[in-house]
C-alpha cells in the first residue's frame, strides 16, 4: 500500500498531470454525443441544429469546395491588422489621456460610450467611406477594439500604487523613465484586460461585418452556407472560425507570459 | 548652534532646525509637524518615536525631499532639502517592491537609473542581496517572499546606491514582533558593517530601543519634540539587549513620556470615530 502510494505520488499519472484537459476534451464529446442522441430521437429538430455526425462529415466537403483554409486566411488577416492596430493606437492615447486631467475627463465618457455602442450597425457609413473591401473590415474592426484599450490604459496607469512613484521620485526619475519603469509596467496587468476585451470585439466585428456585407472570408462564407439552407456546412465554418480566436487567444497568453513572467 | 569653532569631523550628516509643516487652511488647518530641531551625527543612529498621526511621515516626506514646501531648513552639508537628494536613501512604510521585477533587478534598479553596466550592477545588487540575507532568492518574484522578506528587498535596494543617509519610515510596521526583532538584528548588523548612518522613523518602543544611539520622542498633534533620550547601551548589540536591565529601563523612561502622548491620540480617534458614528 505504502509502496505503491510513494511511487504514484513521484510518478505523477499521466491522468493527473492533463486531469484539466482530458476532462475538457471528455466533456466536448460527452455534449456531442448527447447532441447526436437528441436529433436523432427527435427531441431537436435537425433543421435547426443538425446532427453532430453531419458537421463533421462536413468538414471535408467544406474545405474542399469551399476554400474554408483560404478564407480563414483571409479573416485572420483582418482581425490580425485591425487587433494589432487598436493595441498600437489605443495605449498611446490612453497614456496621453492619463497625463491630462482635463482631457481625461472630457473624453473618458465618449470613450466608454464608444465601447458600448454597436458600431457593427454603422456599417453602412464605413461602406461608403472605404468601400466594400476589406479596408472597411478592418477599419470598423479596429475602431471597435480601441475603446477598451484606451480605458484600460487610463485605468491601469491611474491605479499604480502612489508609493511605487514615490520610490521613482526619491530616486529623482525624470518623468519619462517614471513612466516607462514605473506607470507603464504596473499597468500592464490591467491593459492586458483592455486587450483581450478589444480583441474579442475586433474578432466579432470582423466575422459579423464580413456576414453583414457579404465580403471575403469566413464571415461571408458563413452567411453563403446558410442561404444554402447547408446547415452541417455553416456549423463547420462556424467550428473555423472558433478554431481563429483560440489561435488568437493562445497567442496573447504567450506573449504576456513573455511580457510579465511574475503572474 | 553655540560652537563657533567647529571641527569638521564633527558636523552633523544632518540638521533638521525649526521644521514646521502645516496642512489645508482656515478650519481645516493643522499643523502636522511644529517647529521640530534635532540632528544626526555621522554613523549615529536615531529614531523619531510618536503615537500615530503625529507627525513622523510628513517629517519623512520632507528630510526625502518629497514634500518640498515647508518652513524651518532641513540641512545636509550646507544645502537646504527641498528635493530629493541623492544622499538620503528612502526606504517607505508601504510595501514597495516592483512586482514585475524579480528580486536582483529590483535591488539593482537604482543603479540601471544611473547607467551603471549590467554584470556591475548584478555584482554590486548581490552584494546587498547577500547582506540582508536573501542571496538564494535572487531569482524571485515578490509574490513569492513573506511580507519581512520583501521589506528587506526595499533596504538592500536603496542600500545600493550607497546612501549617506539611510531614511526609514516604520519598515517593519507590518511585520509580527519575532520577524522586527530578527530583522532589527539585520540593520544594526548592516548598520556597524557601514558605519550607515540612520534615520529611523517608528511608534514602536523596543525597536526603537534597540537599534538607537538616540531616540527623538515627539508629542502628539502638534508634533514637537518632546525630549531627545540618549541610549548609552554597549555597541555591538544584538536583540538580546532587549532583555537586559538597562533596555527595561530605557523602555520605562520613554513610555512615560509617550503614555501622556499615546493617550491623547486615541482620545482623539476615539472622539473622531464618535463623530463618524453620530453622523451615519
Ligand atoms: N497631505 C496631507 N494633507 C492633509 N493633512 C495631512 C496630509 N498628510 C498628513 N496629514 C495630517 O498630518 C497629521 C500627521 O500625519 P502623518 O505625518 O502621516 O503622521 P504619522 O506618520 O505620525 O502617523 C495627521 O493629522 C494627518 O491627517
Ligand atoms: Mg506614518
Amino acid at each position: 500500500m505504502a509502496k505503491s502510494a510513494s511511487q504514484s505520488s513521484s510518478q505523477p499519472s499521466f491522468f493527473f498531470r492533463y486531469g484539466p484537459e482530458i476532462t475538457g476534451l471528455l466533456a466536448l464529446v460527452g455534449a456531442t454525443l448527447v447532441f447526436e442522441l437528441l436529433v436523432r430521437i427527435g427531441v431537436v429538430n435537425r433543421f435547426v441544429i443538425p446532427p453532430p455526425s453531419d458537421v463533421i462529415l462536413a468538414f471535408e466537403r467544406v474545405v474542399v469546395e469551399e476554400d474554408i483554409l483560404g478564407r480563414t486566411g483571409a479573416t485572420a488577416f483582418e482581425m490580425i491588422i485591425a487587433a494589432v492596430a487598436s493595441v498600437v493606437v489605443g495605449v498611446p492615447i490612453g497614456a496621453a489621456l492619463h497625463r491630462s486631467a482635463l482631457w481625461r475627463r472630457a473624453m473618458e465618457d465618449w470613450v466608454g460610450a464608444m465601447a458600448a455602442a454597436p458600431i457593427v450597425l454603422a456599417f453602412p457609413l464605413f461602406l461608403v467611406l472605404f468601400g466594400r473591401s476589406p479596408k472597411t473590415i478592418i477599419v470598423m474592426a479596429f475602431f471597435h477594439g480601441l475603446a477598451p484599450i484606451i480605458l484600460k490604459t487610463i485605468e491601469g496607469l491611474s491605479g499604480t500604487r502612489k508609493v511605487l512613484i514615490n520610490v521613482g521620485r526619491s530616486l529623482n526619475m525624470t518623468s519619462s523613465q517614471l513612466f516607462w519603469k514605473i506607470l507603464f509596467p504596473s499597468a500592464l496587468p490591467v491593459i492586458f484586460t483592455g486587450i483581450r476585451l478589444s480583441w474579442t470585439f475586433v474578432l466579432i466585428t470582423v466575422v459579423g461585418v464580413e456576414y453583414l456585407i457579404n465580403l471575403g472570408g469566413l464571415g461571408q462564407l458563413i452567411n453563403e452556407l446558410a442561404e444554402r439552407y447547408d446547415l452541417p456546412g455553416t456549423y463547420a465554418a462556424i467550428f473555423f472560425v472558433i478554431l481563429v480566436s483560440v489561435f488568437f487567444f493562445i497567442l496573447l497568453e504567450r506573449v504576456e507570459l513573455w511580457l510579465r513572467p511574475a503572474r | 548652534m553655540s560652537a563657533v569653532i567647529e571641527d569638521i569631523r564633527l558636523q552633523p550628516a544632518m540638521v533638521v532646525d525649526d521644521v514646521v509643516k502645516r496642512f489645508g487652511r482656515g478650519d481645516e488647518l493643522v499643523t502636522a509637524v511644529d517647529h521640530v530641531s534635532f540632528n544626526v551625527q555621522q554613523g549615529e543612529f536615531v529614531s523619531v518615536i510618536g503615537p500615530s498621526g503625529c507627525g513622523k511621515s510628513t517629517l519623512f516626506n520632507i528630510i526625502g525631499g518629497l514634500l518640498g514646501d515647508y518652513e524651518g531648513s532641513v540641512m545636509i552639508g550646507d544645502e537646504r532639502i527641498s528635493a530629493p537628494h541623492p544622499a538620503v536613501g528612502m526606504v517607505f512604510q508601504e510595501e514597495s517592491t516592483f512586482p514585475w521585477r524579480n528580486v536582483i533587478e529590483n535591488v539593482a534598479f537604482p543603479l540601471e537609473l544611473q547607467g551603471v553596466p549590467k554584470s556591475e550592477r548584478m555584482d554590486r545588487a548581490h552584494h546587498f542581496i547577500d547582506m540582508v540575507g536573501l542571496a538564494s532568492f535572487e531569482k524571485n518574484f515578490p509574490s513569492q517572499l513573506s511580507g519581512g522578506m520583501r521589506q528587506r528587498v526595499s533596504i538592500a535596494r536603496t542600500l545600493v546606491s550607497q546612501p549617506k543617509i539611510l531614511l526609514m519610515d516604520e519598515p517593519f510596521a507590518a511585520l509580527d514582533e519575532q520577524t522586527r526583532l530578527l530583522l532589527g538584528d539585520k540593520i544594526t548588523q548592516i548598520q556597524q558593517e557601514l558605519n550607515q548612518t540612520t534615520l529611523l522613523i517608528t511608534h514602536n518602543l523596543t525597536e526603537a530601543v534597540q537599534l538607537s544611539d538616540r531616540i527623538v520622542v515627539m508629542t502628539y498633534r502638534p508634533g514637537k519634540v518632546k525630549r531627545i533620550v540618549d541610549i548609552k547601551l554597549p555597541r555591538p548589540r544584538t536583540s538580546d539587549v532587549v532583555g537586559s536591565d538597562a533596555f527595561g529601563h530605557y523602555v520605562a523612561e520613554i513610555w512615560n513620556d509617550l503614555r501622556e502622548e499615546a493617550t491623547r491620540g486615541m482620545a482623539d480617534s476615539e472622539s473622531a470615530a464618535a463623530r463618524r458614528g453620530s453622523h451615519g
